[in-house]
């Protein structure tokens, strides 16, 4: 490791948090750990014996399976608690819960819940370190990690780059993480959606440009992020329908000729194939979105190696 | 007899700090003058204290009867005269809802049964504070209810909030507005601005409140109704009160000790305790705030003391009651933010938690004149403490000034001659 930095024990709420040294330290990590998992035995056993909670009180697949790989990878053992099915069906308040897994001896907390906020309440009452993966609309610091490492291993630095994200950013804790990081690695960051779908002050907060129309906003862009839209906004009376949505906030292989050449096209995922991103766009050469997924794993372990204090190199017999 | 030796007195009628001598005798303010020598009293010695009228509190919730492990008319009565406050108003969403005669019966006898405090009642608008049918008024004032109010909800259709202002109007009491239109706040946790997009929590614009302030300070103006505004928490609102108090409409309007000293900002961290309606706001709201109680447009302070207990407050920012509680640090939170920083006057601040509130509700309270009833507190003003849980004397601990450090510190509250607190 090129840095003597400690994370040891450090919670990640979200990256306001971090320093550029430290999240350049993640990235260096991670590559670290994704040529861990392109060897045919992928696992290494720097974190035996350690025990990792993942709380999913909100429904997720791929993060929650990616954290789970990225656990087991490290040779930690992972408890997965999903809402459903669960004591908190019987009313059981977060307090009791943590309390209660606590006792049985976790080293460190996932955290997936719906309301903003709850990472911070599992650390109060766990004193453990935290990852959030994902609290409402508020943050996802390990997608926004994950999506930032993808643009720096391909463009070697996010530094003077145009990144600009599209779609419903009033609900995208995706888009509030990316956020945070971007500008603090020294991206430029243009969102871009209908107006009732962003929220309020975003320049002031994150010091981001807001466009309304997308031939605007990814015109010379280095990187095109599109975020899923959700039906439902429509019954909310935020947008009229797909159908517009798509003819005028879409990315398709016509849009995209006004980015860069050498554009970069990202999703979060689940992607809306049709709406919010045309299959010509999804699965172009510009399409970084499947690596985007395989990186998922890569940054985890590195935050999961840091946070719980792996030593490289330290070989168990 | 009290005798009260020596203190800097607040004189209600002069509006004025004098260094003079007060006797009480039973329930009455008896005497003031600079010298008083009396053999058969109790002599309490102020020198260096600050004596001031009992302060009177238009918005509390007292939670009884309904939600009595929040609240309930003994704790909130002793938590009110540790506040320096001898008369406080209770709002009416209680369960049952005070809506009926029997329910205000049983607050008035408890509170005179406890006696701590005077507690006057505010009645509902609408029965069970459903927005849908026009409450017994007439019976709660009967009753001897002050006020009326929906508060904690508001009535959304502006035909009954007309029919309650108009079939009110006959009786001198206030209209006590919670002007809040649902479909603008909606499902919002913290004001609409940087803070809910930072936070990633719904946001509740201060819209929501100005279109509905605006209503009903046309409802007052068409039916001739008092309307109060609680709460004011936004630039526009003080703004609307300002024009509509010059176009002679009779409205008259509160803030809250909380709206006058914080902002959104201290929402960052997802405190539950700094989660209320309508919400903290920016800082320009909270400086139009400041001027608008400063010029009058914003009568009095009023603590919307909301008490909830900790198992309530401590969940997610989401799943948290909104609400804080007030009385215990109304008056040190003021005195430190604004008096000590020479941003207000000692006097002007006495003036609008004393007999403007006072004058709102008609009750003969809150005034310090002899002759006067024998309501009033103590304070050393240049005593500091770090306001903590532990001496909270609400059931419920939930304030967002946990941890300050304040100065002015009560040493006796009377309430009819009687002292209901002492350090």
């Amino acid at each position: 490791m090129k840095h003597t930095l400690n994370l040891t024990g450090r919670n990640l709420f979200d990256l306001d948090d971090y320093s550029v040294e430290e999240i350049e330290k993640i990235f260096e990590t991670a590559k670290v750990m994704k040529e861990i998992n392109s060897r045919e035995y992928k696992k290494i056993p720097t974190l035996r014996g350690k025990t990792v909670a993942t709380l999913f009180f909100e429904d997720s697949t791929r993060t929650r399976i990616s954290f789970e790989l990225a656990t087991t990878r490290l040779s930690a053992d992972v408890v997965s608690f999903t809402s459903t099915g669960s004591s908190l069906k019987k009313g059981e308040s977060i307090q009791d819960t943590v309390y209660t897994l606590n006792a049985m001896g976790i080293d460190l907390y996932v955290v997936r819940h719906s309301c903003p906020g709850v990472p911070q309440l599992v650390n109060k009452y766990s004193n453990k370190p935290v990852l959030n993966a994902g609290d409402g609309r508020h943050a996802h610091p390990t997608q926004a990690l994950l999506d930032m490492f993808s643009i720096w291993e391909k463009k070697g630095s996010l530094k003077g780059l145009k990144v600009a994200i599209v779609g419903d950013i009033l609900h995208s804790r995706v888009v509030r993480s990316n956020l945070i990081g971007m500008k603090k690695m020294g991206a430029d960051v243009v969102v871009c959606g209908p107006r009732t779908l962003m929220p309020p002050k975003i320049e002031e907060v994150y010091g981001a440009t807001c466009e309304y129309d997308l031939k605007t906003a990814i015109k010379d862009a280095d990187v095109v992020m599109a975020l899923r839209m959700q039906l439902e906004r429509q019954t909310e009376g935020l947008f009229p329908g797909l159908g517009e949505y798509t003819s005028r906030y879409g990315l398709s292989n016509k849009m995209l000729e006004f980015a860069k050449d050498d554009v970069l096209v990202m999703h979060p995922g689940p992607m809306n194939r049709g709406v919010e991103i045309l299959p010509e766009v999804a699965d172009s050469e510009h399409s970084i979105i499947i690596e985007q997924v395989t990186n998922g794993v890569a940054v985890r372990m590195a935050l999961l190696f840091l946070i719980l204090g792996g030593k490289p190199g330290r070989e168990v017999a | 007899m009290i005798l009260l030796k020596n203190g800097m007195v607040y004189l209600s009628d002069e509006k004025k700090i004098e260094k003079v001598d007060v006797l009480i005798d039973k329930k009455i303010i008896k005497k003031i003058a600079p010298v008083i020598e009396e053999k058969n009293a109790e002599v309490i010695d102020c020198a260096g204290r600050h004596i001031f009228p009992g302060f009177v509190d238009l918005h509390c919730h007292l939670r009884d009867p309904g939600y009595t492990y929040k609240e309930d008319i003994a704790s909130g009565a002793e938590s009110a005269a540790k506040g320096g406050f001898t008369s406080v108003c209770c709002m009416p969403n209680t369960n049952p809802a005070i809506d009926n005669i029997s329910t205000l019966n049983y607050i008035m006898r408890k509170a005179r049964d406890v006696g701590k405090t005077k507690i006057f009642v505010i009645g509902a608008m609408s029965k069970g504070l459903e927005g849908k049918e026009i409450a017994n008024i007439a019976s709660l004032v009967k009753g001897g209810v002050v006020g009326l109010s929906d508060d904690g909800n508001c009535i959304q259709v502006a035909k009954l909030q007309l029919n309650v202002m108009r079939y009110a109007s006959i009786y001198d009491i206030p209209m006590i507005c919670h002007s809040e239109d649902y479909s603008l706040s909606g499902d919002g946790q913290v004001n609409y601005g940087p803070m809910s997009t930072k936070l990633g929590l719904s946001g509740i614009p201060t819209l929501a409140e100005e279109i509905t302030v605006s209503r009903d300070i046309m409802l007052a103006d068409v039916t001739g109704s008092h309307v109060h505004i609680a709460h004011a928490s936004t630039k526009r609102t003080v703004e609307l009160i300002r024009q509509a108090k010059k176009d002679g409409i009779k409205v008259t309007a509160e803030v809250t000790p909380h709206h006058l000293v914080l902002t959104e900002k201290a929402c960052d961290g997802f405190d539950t305790n700094t989660k209320m309606k309508p919400p903290l706001r920016s800082e320009q709201d909270r400086e139009a705030l400041l001027e608008g109680l400063m010029d009058g447009t914003i009568d009095v302070i009023a603590t919307d003391h909301a008490p909830h207990s900790d198992y309530e407050k401590e969940l997610e920012f989401v799943k948290a009651p909104f609400g804080v509680i007030g009385l215990e640090s109304a008056f040190p939170v003021l005195y430190t933010t604004f008096v000590r920083d020479n941003k207000m006057k000692l006097e002007e601040l006495v003036e609008r938690i004393t007999s403007k509130p006072a004058e709102i509700i008609k009750k003969n309270v809150g005034i310090l004149k002899e002759g006067a009833p024998a309501d009033l507190n103590v304070f050393d003003l240049e005593e500091s403490f770090t306001f903590n849980e532990s001496e909270i004397l609400s059931k419920s601990k939930n304030s967002p000034f946990l941890g300050m450090k304040m100065w002015g510190k009560i040493h006796y509250t009377i309430c009819d001659g009687k002292f209901t607190w002492k350090l």
